[in-house]
């Protein structure tokens, strides 16, 4: 066997060489590491919190988790009203919310499926503190001790907790409040409400639950507690209240929380209401991907929107059309160009360059107002056209605020993009095929058509994938010429994004066209290869 | 493609036709930014020649347009903010594309392809997209840089909208300078190593004057993207960020003005500085490569 063959130092070789390429590899790293961070945390994981909130539906879950989960036992394909517990169970969850002021904000998200939620839940965000008032009032005539928030620390707080309030010197926030742990297991209800009644006077009023009487859905939790468990033990203390205040219970009037919330409103007794809310109360959704695409999800299923409500299908269509139409006229009008650059002797083609390089250097802005303005009504291509009698005066050509503007101004502000890579395909097509084509005799037309096209098609396709692209995803422009008859998919993104509030619907859209785009990127990166990305020529 | 003296009529006809047929799409190319100029100087506030303009009479004619852009506030706040945003913009995806792109250019790098999608995947991403994503995320860290370190609202605005504006800026410094470094000879680096220079002055003393016309138009693209840009600005940005495109884009939406058409101009006018020095920087790089043995 041979000798391993050693390197200067005594090394083997093969180790030395391995070690200097490992090496070489991490100073690569470490010089690209930098950038790689700053695209990741300043772009990729941006996109990928949009295409997160797309399916993200958590709002539901947890502004009324009480309600949620009693709805899990509700049988919802009856079509029927849920149980009282639920309407008890939101009860709690709207008047938390309605004290947090996120009522509003659920109202909102649910607007999205089924109009007028949104009011509902405003209204009855305003009225739900009185619910629960009957078993207040009675709890407070039986025994004045109830209306002290003193007797409610004392019944239901943590010890520690007690004992660290003593100790709190005033000075900055109350230690958090803490539950009894022999309250949970004694009056389970009530210590849950009274739990996040603490936690809100703490956090959004600043104050103290020993100070502050609790909210009327905790009288009516306690009501609730004592009459389903008789043998609830109280501290010491309060064992004599607690006592006569269960002997005085069967006595009590009832209050019909269903019946309150009917009194809201009557839309809360609507089994439809109640239907949407189930189907949305899941923490991710497909509802804004199916919503994206005219379907709606309905507890009986998916099915279609109404057919005045279907508007997506229709926009991505016309979207694609547009673009392939910009796409085309783009083929049209830079075939012609890169043509003649690519077969006119080097100066005079880089004087010509200098002609599809400006507009394709000038600012996107300033072309769409070139084209605002001499598109409008009485703007100059109008005027030129009546100047020269072909169209009457009180007959202007509408040019702008539709499809038309839309694909005049597309096809001229991407057209450098087709140009390009045209030309550099063609510059690379020796010009002696064509004369070899016609000394065998082809004519002219068969000489371009069977010999020169086939090689420009890679730059057909690069430069319409290019062009395609870069179309779909326009904004500014459709929203400036297109009015409301050309405009694209990303202009109702936009919409979403800055007027309806729609953010979820927003960002399915959005991950459906990022999907598309990815796609024909894809397919560009096969025909053309990323790395023959040229820019300026 | 001159025409041989042997050509029949058809194709003298058609020789002809064809260079029409490109000099009117050249004509559609250029015209409308062309013809913004003349308009701009227009006495009336008008979007079109008045017959004043077409009979040249010099009182047709004014700069008043360009006095309410460099005097009027709504203008020149925008201008002033844009000069912020884009310099800084430039600066940060410069000196980060430069350094990634010298990595991506050595011959042993682990999953270049992979790195180079992500790099250049604001580019490839509609700006509505990155608009939508950047939306979200940026909104959520102001507010953590405003509590975090305390700093004003107006600042953090900024901060945002350069981070955004150097992402997308990345991808043309990447791919301007990989370009450049494709025929950079690597055996420069060995030789002033051998000669006993450290990487630092390897780098600054040779490395960079050869690539540097390359990190300079790839600056160019970035500082063009960022002064151009407008829906990520709309997006991430509050009113106090407004830039120039920004203003216009509301100008064209909501009352257009004939200002807008005197800024154009004035963008028009720094489009055609951009694009020569660009051309002078690539004509030098070529010459620079012809030099060196690639």
């Amino acid at each position: 066997m041979a000798e391993p063959v050693l390197a200067a130092d005594g090394t083997p070789l093969k180790a030395s060489l391995k070690r200097a390429l490992r090496r070489q590899k991490m100073r690569a790293l470490l010089l690209i590491a930098p950038l790689l961070l700053f695209i990741m945390l300043t772009f990729i994981i941006p996109i990928g919190q949009m295409l997160f909130r797309s399916i993200e539906n958590q709002i539901v879950s947890d502004t009324i988790p009480r309600t949620v989960a009693a709805l899990d036992s509700w049988d919802h394909d009856a079509d029927e009203v849920p149980p009282a517990p639920v309407f008890e169970a939101l009860a709690k969850d709207m008047m938390i919310a309605a004290e947090l002021k996120e009522h509003t904000r659920l109202g909102s998200r649910l607007n999205y499926e089924m109009s007028g939620i949104s009011s509902l839940f405003r209204k009855s965000g305003r009225r739900v503190d009185d619910i629960g008032e009957v078993y207040t009032d009675q709890f407070t005539d039986l025994d004045p001790a109830w209306e002290d928030p003193a007797t409610w620390v004392q019944l239901l707080a943590a010890p520690s907790w007690i004992a660290a309030g003593d100790a709190w010197d005033g000075s900055g926030a109350e230690p958090a409040f803490e539950i009894s742990n022999d309250a949970t297991t004694q009056f389970p209800e009530t210590a849950d409400i009274y739990a996040d009644f603490a936690r809100v006077i703490q956090t959004e009023d600043n104050d103290s639950p020993t100070e502050e009487e609790p909210w009327n859905v905790v009288y009516l939790a306690l009501y609730n507690d004592l009459m389903a468990n008789p043998g609830a033990t109280a501290p010491a203390e309060l064992a004599g209240l607690i006592d006569t205040t269960r002997s005085a219970l069967p006595g009590f009037e009832v209050e019909d929380v269903k019946a309150s919330f009917e009194d809201i409103d009557d839309d809360w007794i609507s089994a439809d209401v109640w239907e949407t809310i189930y189907t949305y109360s899941p923490a991710y959704t497909n509802g804004y991907f199916l919503n994206a695409i005219d379907l709606q999800k309905t507890p009986d299923g998916i099915e279609w929107q109404p057919e005045n409500e279907q508007i997506y299908l229709t926009l991505f269509w016309r979207t694609m059309l547009m673009s392939l139409t910009i796409t085309f006229s783009c083929i049209l009008l830079g075939y012609p160009v890169a043509w003649m650059l690519a077969n006119l002797p080097s100066r005079k083609a880089n004087l010509l360059m200098i002609l599809v390089l400006l507009p394709f250097w000038t600012s996107l802005l300033v072309r769409t107002s070139a084209w605002k303005v001499l598109l409008q009504n009485q703007g100059v291509i109008n005027d030129l056209l009546v100047w020269f009698g072909f169209v009457a005066d009180d007959n202007r050509l509408a040019l702008i605020n539709n499809a038309t503007g839309t694909i005049i101004a597309m096809t001229h502000i991407l057209l450098p993009f087709m140009i390009l890579p045209l030309y550099s395909v063609m510059q690379t097509i020796p010009p002696s095929y064509l004369r070899a084509a016609k000394s065998l005799g082809a004519t002219n037309w068969t000489a371009f058509w069977r010999v020169y096209f086939p090689q420009s098609v890679p730059g057909i396709g690069a430069g319409s994938i290019l062009v395609f692209i870069l179309a779909i995803g326009y904004y500014i422009t459709p929203e400036i010429v297109g009015g409301t008859k050309g405009v694209f998919i990303s202009n109702r993104i936009a919409y979403h994004i800055s007027s309806s509030l729609n953010w979820g619907l927003a960002a399915a859209l959005g991950a459906i066209l990022l999907a598309i785009v990815l796609a024909l990127y894809w397919a560009y990166d096969r025909i053309v290869g990323i790395d023959n990305v040229k820019l300026g020529g | 493609m001159s025409l041989p003296i042997y050509a029949t009529t058809g194709q003298k006809i058609w020789y002809y036709t064809f260079r029409v047929i490109v000099g009117l799409i050249l004509f559609f190319l250029i015209a409308p930014i062309i013809i913004i100029i003349p308009l701009s100087f227009n006495a009336e506030n008008f979007f079109t020649f008045t017959p004043k303009m077409l009979a040249l009479d010099p009182e047709g004619y004014s700069l008043k347009h360009y006095r309410d852009f460099f005097t009027n506030p709504d203008w020149i706040r925008p201008l002033k903010n844009s000069l912020i945003i884009a310099p800084f913009a430039t600066i940060l995806s410069v000196s980060l594309g430069t350094l990634a792109a010298i990595g991506l250019s050595q011959s042993h790098v682990p999953f270049r392809r992979g790195i180079m999608a992500i790099l250049i995947s604001p580019m490839i991403v509609p700006l509505i997209i990155s608009a939508t994503g950047m939306f979200f995320f940026y909104s959520q860290m102001g507010l953590w840089m405003e509590e975090t370190f305390g700093i004003s609202k107006s600042l953090s605005g900024y901060i945002k909208v350069i981070l955004a504006h150097a992402a997308l800026g990345i991808p043309f410094v990447i791919i301007t300078v990989t370009a450049t470094l494709v025929g950079f000879d690597q055996s420069l680096t060995r030789a002033a190593a051998n000669m006993g220079a450290t990487p630092t002055v390897t780098f600054f003393r040779v490395q960079m004057p050869l690539i540097l016309p390359g990190v300079i138009s790839g600056g160019l693209f970035a500082f063009i993207t960022s002064f151009d840009e407008v829906v990520v600005v709309l997006f991430v940005g509050a009113a106090a960020q407004k830039t120039l495109p920004w203003q216009m884009f509301t100008g064209l939406r909501e009352q257009i003005s004939p200002t807008i058409l005197a800024v154009a101009t004035v963008l028009v006018g720094i489009s055609i500085l951009l694009l020569t020095t660009v051309e002078l920087l690539r004509r030098r790089s070529e010459r620079l490569r012809g030099m060196s043995p690639s």
